[in-house]
C-alpha cells in the first residue's frame, strides 16, 4: 500500500506543451536524464548515491515517478535490476557512483551479459576536466566494462542525453538483450540543458540490426525435417522466456506431440508436470531428458546456446540428431553444434511461422518410451538421516503449486531447485546461469518482487532459494528488503559448507576437503531478527510444511533456515566434458546405461542396450576412476 | 534446395546492406589463400566502423580475448567522415576466424566486416627507413638501391639517408633485407591497407 505514494503518475501527454517548453528550458543534465528515463517507462531505479552522482540523486529527490531504492551494496543493486528485468521483461535500471561504486557493478554487468538480461547501468564519473587525472574515486569504468557490455556510452555533452538514453534502452531490450552502460561525468548532470526537451521517437544505428523475419525457405526446410522426424525433441532455453513465447511453445509442442526439455534458464518456458515435459537436461538434468536427447533424431533448439553444462562433450552429444537451431543472435548458430537448418529470428515469431506450416503429428512410440523412462528413473534421493534439501524443495513445490516466482543463488541448492521446482509460468525461475554468481539470489528476488509490486504480477509470491555460502555474499540486502517493505521469503538450505565444491571434492579429489567449511556461520534466524525480519530455524522434516505455510502467511520478509544434510549431493550427474554414458544417478557411483538397466525393462529390442550395460557398468568408488581422468586431462571441470 | 552437407543454400538476403549465408548474416567470405602453419591462414579483413572514441579498443578486444595476435593494423578515416576503416591482417584457421567475424558483427559500432582473402586487391604498406651513411660511395649505393625498388629518398643529411618505400609486404621486406648491409638506424612501417580493384566495393 505504501507503494501508492511512490507511484503517483502524471502521463506526459497531459502536460500543457507551452508550459512544458518553458519548464524544460531551465532543466539541468540530471533532470533531463530522469525525464528521458521516464519516457522509457522506467518506474524503479536501484542503486547507491555518492559524490559523482550527487546531481542525479538531487534530481531523484525532487520527483516521485521513479521509485529510487537505496541498496546496501552496488552489486545488490545490479542483481535487483536483473531480477526486475527477468520477472517483468522490462529493462532493469541501476546506478552506482564513480570509482568503487562503478567497479562494484562489474559482477552484475557480467552476469547480465552472460544471461542476456536487458539492463541499463548508470555509472557516475568524475567531472570532465578531471578525467584521466587520477582524481578521487576516478576509474575507467567505460574501459573496464568494454568486453562485458552489449554497448556502452560516456556522455560528453548534456545535449546528447536524450539520444543516448533512447539508444541504450533500444539496444538493451532488442535483439539478444544485454547490459548497456552509461557513464555520466558529474558536470554533465549539473550543466544546464539548452533549449526545449525533446525525446527522440526513433534511433539511427546503422551497425545494429537486431533481427529480421526468418526466411521462408528456412521455415519450410525446418518443417520438412519436423515432418520426417521419428524421435524429435524440443530443447528450449532463455530465448523462449525472454520473448514470452511460452504460449506459442506449448501450442507447437502439443501440435507436433514433441517432448520438451529445458535448460536451467529455460525453466518455466514449458509448464512443469505437462505430459510432454522432460524437465531439465544437462550435467544435473534428469536421466530421461539426457537419454531422450541422446536417442533423438531431431533437435529443435529454441533460444539456446549449447552450453558446456548441457552438452558435456559436444562431439559425442546427441550423435544421431539433426539440428534446427533458432536464435536471435546469429553468432550462436553453429557456434558449438552444426545446425542443418539455422534460423535467425526471435523464437516467438519463428514459432508462429512454424505453427502455420507444420502438420499435426503423433510420436506415440517415442513418447511411450519416454513415459517409461520417466516412470523408471524419476528424480530420487537417499531419504535416511538428516533433513534433505530435496525434501524442502518438494514441500515448497507442494505449497506454492509452481505459482511462485523463484530465484536461486548458485550451487547445490540451485540444482535442487531446478530439479524439484516446476514453475507453471514463464519468468518464474530466475537464476544466474552463465556466470554462476553466488550472491545473486536474494537481490534478484527483491528486484523481481519490486517488478511484481509495480504492476507486473502484483499477487505473485517471490521465494529465494539460497545456501549458507551464497546468502552471505549479499546478506546485507535484508536491510533493503525490510526498509522498503519488499516481502521475499528466503529458504536457506544450510549445510554449513560450500556444498557443490564439497561434492566435487568428494567425487574427484578423494574427499580432500579444502576451502569448503563454513562452520560457525551465523544463525540466520537471528540475523533475520537483527534486520527486523522474521527468522525460523528448521531441523526436522515434520516442521518443514508448517514453516513454509507460516512464511506464506507472513506479510513481511521471512528467512527459513533449514539445517540440511551436508552429504546430500546432486544427482543425476554427468561430469564436465563427459557424455551421457558417464551418468550416475546416486552416490553408489554406478554408471547407468542409456535407457536404464536391461533387466528392468527389456532394453531397446536389439540387444545393444544390454551390451552397453555390460560395457559401461562399473561399480564401487568412482572417485578413483575420475581422478585418473582428471590427471589424464580428459575430465574438464 | 540443400547441398551435400545438408545446409540450405540460396536463401535471399533478409535485409539490404547485410551479407547473408543460409539466412544468417555473415562476413562476406572466409577462405584464405596464404597458407600458414597447420590450418592457419593469413586473413586480411576490412572493418567499417563508426568514427567514435573507443571503437578500436572494442574491435581489438574481440581478437585479444581469443588469443589472436594481429600481424598488422591500419586505421583511418574514409571518404565518409563518420566512418573509419580498420584493416587487419591476422593469422588463424577458418573456423576460428568465422567466430571472430561473427563476434565483430555483434558490436554496435561495427557497420560491416569484409574478408578480402580471396578478393582481387591492391594492397600497400609504407615504410620509412633511416640508414647511416659515412661516405659518398655508400650514399650512391643506397640511391641506386632506392631506384631499383622505386623507393624515394625523402631526407638526406651528412650522416643519414631516409627512404620511403611503398608496396606489398614482401617488397618492403626485400628493401629492408638489402639495407641491412648498411646500418639501419630506425625503421617504421604502416599496416597493410587494401582496396578491391574495379567496381567492387571494399
Amino acid at each position: 500500500m505504501r507503494l501508492v505514494a511512490w507511484r503517483r503518475r502524471f502521463p506526459l501527454e497531459t502536460h500543457n506543451s507551452a508550459l512544458k517548453t518553458h519548464y524544460w528550458s531551465i532543466m539541468d543534465g540530471a533532470e533531463i536524464l530522469l525525464e528521458s528515463l521516464k519516457q522509457e517507462g522506467c518506474d524503479t531505479l536501484f542503486g547507491i548515491s555518492g559524490g559523482a552522482i550527487l546531481p542525479i540523486y538531487d534530481a531523484l529527490g525532487k520527483q516521485s515517478d521513479i521509485w529510487s531504492i537505496l541498496t546496501r551494496h552496488e552489486q545488490g543493486a545490479g542483481h535487483m535490476a536483473e531480477g526486475y528485468a527477468r520477472a517483468t521483461g522490462r529493462v532493469g535500471l541501476c546506478i552506482g557512483t564513480s570509482g568503487p561504486g562503478a567497479t562494484n557493478l562489474v559482477t552484475a554487468i557480467t552476469d547480465a551479459f552472460m544471461d542476456s538480461t536487458p539492463t541499463v547501468f548508470l555509472s557516475g564519473q568524475v567531472a570532465t576536466p578531471n578525467i584521466g587525472k587520477d582524481a578521487f574515486q576516478e576509474c575507467d569504468i567505460f574501459g573496464i566494462t568494454m568486453p562485458i557490455v552489449k554497448h556502452s556510452y560516456m556522455i560528453k555533452n548534456t545535449q546528447d542525453i536524450p539520444r543516448i538514453v533512447k539508444e541504450a534502452f533500444h539496444i538493451a531490450r532488442t535483439g539478444r538483450p544485454g547490459p548497456v552502460l552509461i557513464d555520466i561525468p558529474k558536470d554533465i548532470g549539473e550543466r544546464e540543458f539548452q533549449g526545449a526537451f525533446e525525446y527522440p521517437d526513433s534511433v539511427y544505428l546503422r551497425g545494429y540490426q537486431p533481427e529480421a523475419p526468418a526466411a521462408d525457405e528456412q521455415i519450410r526446410a525446418a518443417a520438412q525435417l519436423i515432418a520426417e522426424a521419428k524421435q524429435p525433441i524440443l530443447y528450449v532455453g532463455n530465448g523462449v522466456n525472454s520473448v514470452d513465447a511460452a504460449d506459442e511453445l506449448l501450442a507447437f509442442a502439443e501440435k507436433i506431440n514433441c517432448p520438451v526439455t529445458t535448460t536451467l534458464l529455460g525453466r518455466g518456458a514449458f509448464p512443469g508436470g505437462h505430459a510432454l515435459a522432460l524437465d531439465m537436461l544437462g550435467m544435473h538434468g534428469t536421466a530421461y531428458a539426457n537419454w531422450a536427447m541422446h536417442e533423438s533424431d531431431l533437435i529443435i533448439a529454441l533460444g539456446v546456446r549449447f552450453d558446456d553444462r548441457v552438452t558435456g562433450n559436444p562431439k559425442s552429444w546427441a550423435p544421431n540428431a539433426k539440428v534446427i537451431h533458432v536464435d536471435i543472435d546469429p553468432a550462436e548458430l553453429g557456434k558449438i553444434r552444426f545446425a542443418q537448418v539455422p534460423i535467425w529470428g526471435d523464437v516467438k515469431s519463428v514459432l508462429k511461422q512454424f505453427l502455420e506450416v507444420v502438420a499435426p503429428k503423433q510420436h506415440s512410440v517415442w513418447n511411450e518410451k519416454l513415459e517409461k523412462w520417466k516412470a523408471d528413473m524419476p528424480l530420487d534421493y537417499e531419504k535416511e538421516g538428516k533433513l534433505k534439501p530435496q525434501f524442502v524443495l518438494q514441500e515448497l513445490q507442494k505449497a506454492t503449486q509452481g505459482e511462485a516466482i523463484m530465484t536461486t543463488d548458485v550451487g547445490q541448492h540451485q540444482m535442487f531447485a531446478a530439479q524439484y521446482y516446476h514453475p507453471k509460468q514463464t519468468r518464474s525461475f530466475i537464476t544466474s546461469g552463465g556466470l554462476g554468481t553466488m550472491g545473486y539470489g536474494y537481490p534478484a528476488a527483491i528486484g523481481a518482487k519490486v517488478g511484481c509490486l509495480q504492476g507486473h504480477r502484483p499477487d505473485a509470491d517471490v521465494w529465494c532459494i539460497t545456501g549458507d555460502g551464497s546468502f552471505q555474499m549479499n546478506i546485507q540486502e535484508l536491510a533493503t528488503g525490510v526498509l522498503y517493505d519488499i516481502p521475499v521469503k528466503i529458504a536457506v538450505l544450510n549445510n554449513s559448507s560450500l556444498g557443490m565444491v564439497r561434492q566435487w571434492q568428494k567425487l574427484f579429489y578423494s574427499k580432500r576437503w579444502s576451502g569448503i567449511d563454513l562452520a560457525k556461520c551465523p544463525d540466520f534466524a537471528k540475523v533475520a531478527e537483527a534486520y527486523s525480519a522474521t527468522g525460523v530455524t528448521i531441523t526436522h522434516e515434520d516442521e518443514v510444511a508448517d514453516a513454509i505455510r507460516e512464511a506464506q502467511k507472513n506479510p513481511g520478509t521471512v528467512v527459513l533456515n533449514f539445517l540440511t544434510d551436508a552429504e546430500a549431493d546432486v544427482y543425476p550427474m554427468i561430469p564436465g566434458g563427459k557424455t551421457v554414458h558417464d551418468m550416475v544417478v546416486d552416490g553408489s557411483g554406478n554408471k547407468i546405461p542409456v535407457g536404464g538397466w536391461a533387466k528392468s525393462h527389456g532394453g531397446n529390442g536389439n540387444g545393444q542396450m544390454e551390451r552397453e550395460a555390460l560395457e559401461t557398468a562399473t561399480s564401487g568408488e568412482y572417485a578413483g576412476e575420475w581422478n585418473d581422468d582428471l590427471k589424464a586431462g580428459q575430465l574438464k571441470i | 534446395m540443400s547441398n551435400q552437407n545438408g545446409t540450405i543454400s540460396n536463401v535471399p538476403a533478409q535485409a539490404p546492406g547485410m551479407e547473408m549465408q543460409n539466412g544468417v548474416p555473415t562476413i562476406v567470405s572466409a577462405a584464405g589463400v596464404n597458407v600458414m602453419s597447420g590450418n592457419e591462414k593469413l586473413h586480411t579483413i576490412s572493418i567499417l566502423v563508426e568514427n567514435r572514441p573507443g571503437v578500436l579498443a572494442r574491435v581489438s578486444h574481440v581478437f585479444a580475448r581469443r588469443g589472436f595476435n594481429l600481424e598488422s593494423l591500419a586505421v583511418s578515416r574514409t571518404e565518409d567522415h563518420t566512418v573509419s576503416r580498420i584493416t587487419i591482417v591476422v593469422a588463424g584457421d577458418d573456423e576460428a576466424f568465422k567466430q571472430i567475424g561473427n563476434q565483430l558483427l555483434k558490436l554496435i559500432d561495427v557497420i560491416k566486416v569484409i574478408d578480402h582473402t580471396n578478393d582481387n586487391l591492391v594492397g600497400r604498406e609504407l615504410a620509412l627507413i633511416k640508414v647511416h651513411v659515412d661516405n659518398a660511395a655508400t650514399r650512391a649505393e643506397i640511391q641506386q638501391l632506392a631506384e631499383l625498388f622505386r623507393a624515394k629518398i625523402v631526407a638526406v643529411d651528412p650522416t643519414t639517408v631516409m627512404l620511403e618505400v611503398t608496396g606489398k609486404a614482401d617488397k618492403v621486406d626485400a628493401v629492408t633485407t638489402m639495407l641491412q648491409q648498411h646500418e639501419i638506424l630506425e625503421l617504421v612501417r604502416t599496416g597493410l591497407v587494401v582496396l578491391a580493384r574495379g567496381e567492387k566495393q571494399t
